[in-house]
């Protein structure tokens, strides 16, 4: 295979990987991989969850050894015994998940265990002033003492890169480093990969999100159920190709085609909401069967002035359901009103993930299967069987743990669990945050049908095609406020994008792009 | 009988045979297995420690610290920790003794059922304020539990005037002994009293829907909260779950010393927690198993009978063995799992 690829460099890769193959027990993750990471290149890697797109990358990095295969670097065959002798070779990681301390400040987090010292003690202003600098290169002004605890996710992810890049490396891994953040940082981090290409180092990158795929890499490697089934030039490729190659079939309509039936009737009217800190006199209605939209930048207040109006977070302002007022002191009582709420953060308020998939997908609905004193377990598995088959979530076991399943999966039981309360309206914060193409469409296919059972359906999300893809109606956050809402034909990024940064209309034109 | 209910499920379940459940029942059956091997080197050591005598004998002698760990079971399910019942059953005890001395009703089995409900009513008012300091309180449960097991402590002392407080009445002590003494179908009432907690507490915590939310919060209190559990009340429950088991292990205790001391019950948090950990129940929350908590009881029990019975070691080392028994079931439990 790598035959077929341009081979202009005649020094050897930094790293390469020849029948590479990961097997769990019985089960074969990865097969007969093979590739070639060269300097100053981006590598991306694509694939749908489950691909094995994330095991690819530990064995790279080191985490996992792999079952066949080897690994060259220079040319000269490694077995690589763990992440720090992978650091020590060179290859960084930058993982997916948050992997920082959160009482540590910014400063402390970079610098953890390679601390610099003067004499014997610590050197905080040395450290605060690389840190500062750190950050700034990625684009984002942040206090090196900022607790990270009180980082937003996205500021935490910049940390991380931010941490990463402070190691001398030859080869960069990032792993989906873009899924939660906001067009205005995702292009910064662009900048930041484009850079340290220009100094010669090689980069590999996964990422769902294909026009940035698309944008940065010169070689597009495609993974689909543990193989490799295509490596070619960016150039050659459209995203509606690497969306083919990643799924198998076409998939050029990812949004449903879908005829408005919303009325005029509100469901929902909040007035002059107000979350301490985070949302001021926000004012909006949901109508009934409408799908509306929440754009804004992250830490706009839109997550907080949705928690807020469910009840699990306290905040002050009118909230009326068809048409009288009422009042969610906590969640329970908006569960009961038919209203539910899906977290942004479905591995920690989502899901149980230590726990079995039976005993998650029926927790918020508990009562539905007790009878007397008892749970009814037989009732309980129906329910399960029966979610599995309708949002086709994909198990290899029953009795699998929750933690276990891919990120689309674990989101597709997410939702079942959560319409196990029969709800009317359905708050689903951040839908497909890190969720493969195929996956995305079926979520996307979902939230339309809601509408059409008579659903009502508020959508929070940083991904601005898909709320114009799926929305009736767009409210666009900024700052805590409300700034205003779109709908129709002025449902464009262009749009949303000047009224959530407050921009110009060029600087926005530049960011839609 | 001892089954436990993942096996229980798996077993009901029958669908799936593979290795994972294999390894899963692994860690439930760890704290048998490690029984049933304390049992082969005891039997091998001196035959005696497998009589059935001498095996009830130590089952008897474990029912406080088995009873008083069911209830930990729920509180260490859901996230918690409760130091505090040693001094809660010294205190307990203390309160029952004194109001059964106190005459002031003449029946003897009127009194003795009144001073009972007296006693599983403070029980449970203790773990209610334990579950209060720790919720409402916002207090983390090992300073919460560690300040009123000072508290406890402190009043039993006084209550006693530093010394003893007895049970007087001849009449009251020879009504009372058979709670502890007798039998029920030649079983003795200790052993039964085991069972009726475990079997109720493993109802409760496999079956109903708050032992449901009991795991769901210590599993992760966050995903609890935003699936409508009342998090504070199941956590407060925990702590009166924990304070009944502790009253009825009260009941037991009084009739047979019929007297308590400012020192009764004294580290009985520790080997409820160690009975608890190396029955399975994992320590952050989230994982309960009864059953293992009646076998890490037992545990307890058995290695300081056999340590008797032996004469290897000194007996004056038990509570080092059973210090040395926490570590290691935990690095047990957790080889386990990095297998699974």
């Amino acid at each position: 295979m790598s035959a077929e690829r341009p081979t202009r460099e005649s020094e050897p890769p930094l790293l390469r990987a020849a029948g590479l193959g990961k097997s769990f027990g019985p089960v074969e993750v990865l097969k007969d991989i093979a590739l070639a990471v060269r300097r100053g290149r981006v590598h991306a890697i694509i694939g749908e969850n489950g691909a094995g797109k994330s095991t690819l990358m530990k064995i790279l990095a080191g985490h996992l050894a792999p079952s066949t295969g080897t690994l060259e670097i220079d040319g000269v065959p490694v077995a690589l015994t763990g992440p720090v002798d992978a650091e020590r070779r060179g290859i960084v990681l930058v993982h997916q998940e948050i992997l920082l301390a959160p009482d540590l400040t910014v400063a402390q987090n970079l610098f953890l265990g390679r601390e610099l010292r003067k004499g014997l003690v610590l050197d905080d202003r040395a450290m605060n002033a690389r840190a500062r600098q750190a950050i700034l290169d990625l684009g984002v002004e942040l206090d090196p003492n900022a607790v990270v605890r009180n980082l937003s996710i996205a500021q935490r992810q910049l940390v991380q890169i931010a941490r990463a890049l402070l190691v001398p490396h030859r080869v960069v891994i990032f792993d989906e480093p873009t899924a939660s953040l906001t067009p205005i940082e995702t292009e910064a981090l662009l900048k930041v990969i484009g850079d340290i290409r220009t100094k010669g180092t090689a980069v590999l990158y996964i990422s769902h999100r294909l026009p940035e795929v698309k944008a940065i890499s010169d070689e597009v490697i495609v993974l689909r159920d543990g193989r490799l089934v295509a490596a070619r030039a960016a150039g050659e490729l459209q995203p509606a190709d690497m969306a083919r190659l990643m799924v198998g079939r076409d998939v050029t309509k990812l949004y449903p085609a879908r005829q408005s039936v919303w009325t005029q009737e509100p469901v929902l009217e909040v007035r002059d909401f107000s979350v301490a800190g985070f949302v001021s006199n926000a004012s909006f209605q949901l109508r009934k069967s409408e799908i509306l939209g929440f754009a804004g930048l992250v830490g706009a207040g839109r997550t907080e002035l949705m928690e807020s109006v469910v009840g699990v977070r306290p905040g002050r302002g009118t909230v009326k359901l068809d048409g009288a007022p009422v009042h969610f002191a906590d969640i329970r009582d908006s569960m009961r009103a038919g209203i539910v709420y899906l977290s942004e953060d479905r591995k920690g308020r989502g899901l149980l993930l230590g726990q079995i998939l039976r005993v998650n997908v029926t927790l918020a609905a508990l009562e539905r299967f007790t009878h007397g004193l008892q749970i009814d377990r037989a009732q309980e598995r129906e329910a399960l069987d029966a979610s599995i088959a309708e949002f086709d979530i994909r198990v290899p076991r029953r009795r699998m743990l929750a933690g276990e399943l891919s990120g689309g999966n674990q989101q597709k039981l997410f939702l079942a669990k959560m319409m196990m309360l029969n709800p009317r309206i359905v708050i689903i914060d951040e839908p497909t945050r890190g969720i493969d193409i195929g996956t995305k469409q079926q979520i996307y296919n979902f939230v339309v049908s809601l509408t059409d059972r008579g659903c009502s359906v508020i959508v929070v999300s940083s991904e601005m095609p898909e709320l114009i893809g799926i929305c009736d109606r767009i409210v666009v956050m900024r700052s805590g406020c409300i700034v205003g809402d779109v709908s129709g034909r002025l449902m464009t990024e262009h749009e949303i994008v000047m009224m959530a940064t407050g921009a110009t209309s060029e600087e926005a034109a530049l960011v839609a792009e | 009988m001892w089954r436990n209910d993942a096996m229980a499920e798996a077993a009901a379940s029958g669908t799936s045979r593979h290795r994972w459940s294999i390894d899963l029942d692994l860690k439930t059956v760890a704290p048998f297995v490690a029984l049933g091997l304390l049992l082969l080197v005891g039997g091998l050591t001196n035959p005696n420690v497998i009589g059935i005598g001498n095996l009830l004998n130590v089952l008897t002698r474990s029912a406080f610290i088995a009873i008083t760990a069911v209830g930990a079971t729920f509180v260490i399910s859901a996230g918690g920790l409760d130091l505090s019942v040693g001094a809660m059953m010294a205190f307990v005890a203390s309160l029952m003794i004194m109001f059964m001395n106190s005459g002031v009703i003449a029946d003897p089995a009127v009194m003795l059922a009144v001073a009972m409900i007296i006693a599983v009513s403070v029980g449970a008012v203790c773990g209610l304020i334990n579950g209060l300091i720790t919720t409402v309180g916002r207090i983390e449960p090992f300073i919460a539990t560690l300040g009123t097991m000072g508290i406890f402590r402190g009043l039993t002392t006084w209550l006693s005037q530093g010394g003893a407080i007895t049970l007087r009445s001849p009449d009251l002590q020879s009504l009372y002994r058979p709670a502890y003494f007798g039998s029920v179908l030649g079983a003795p009432v200790p052993i039964v009293a085991i069972f009726v907690a475990a079997g109720i507490g493993a109802f409760v915590l496999y079956r109903t829907r708050y032992g449901r939310h009991v795991i769901a919060v210590g599993s992760n209190e966050e995903v609890a909260r935003y699936s409508g559990i009342p998090v504070n009340r199941v956590r407060t429950v925990t702590y009166v779950i924990q304070g009944l088991c502790v009253a009825m292990a009260v009941l037991l205790y009084v009739p047979r010393l019929g007297s308590t001391s400012a020192t009764s019950g004294l580290l009985w948090e520790l080997q409820a927690i160690t009975a608890v950990v190396v029955g399975g129940t994992a320590l952050r929350g989230g994982v309960g198993r009864i059953w293992g908590t009646i076998c890490g009881a037992f545990i307890l029990e058995i290695v300081g009978n056999i340590m008797l019975l032996s004469s290897f070691v000194s007996e004056y080392l038990i509570g080092a063995i059973q210090g040395a028994i926490i570590i290691v079931a935990m690095l047990v439990q957790r080889s386990l799992a990095r297998r699974s």
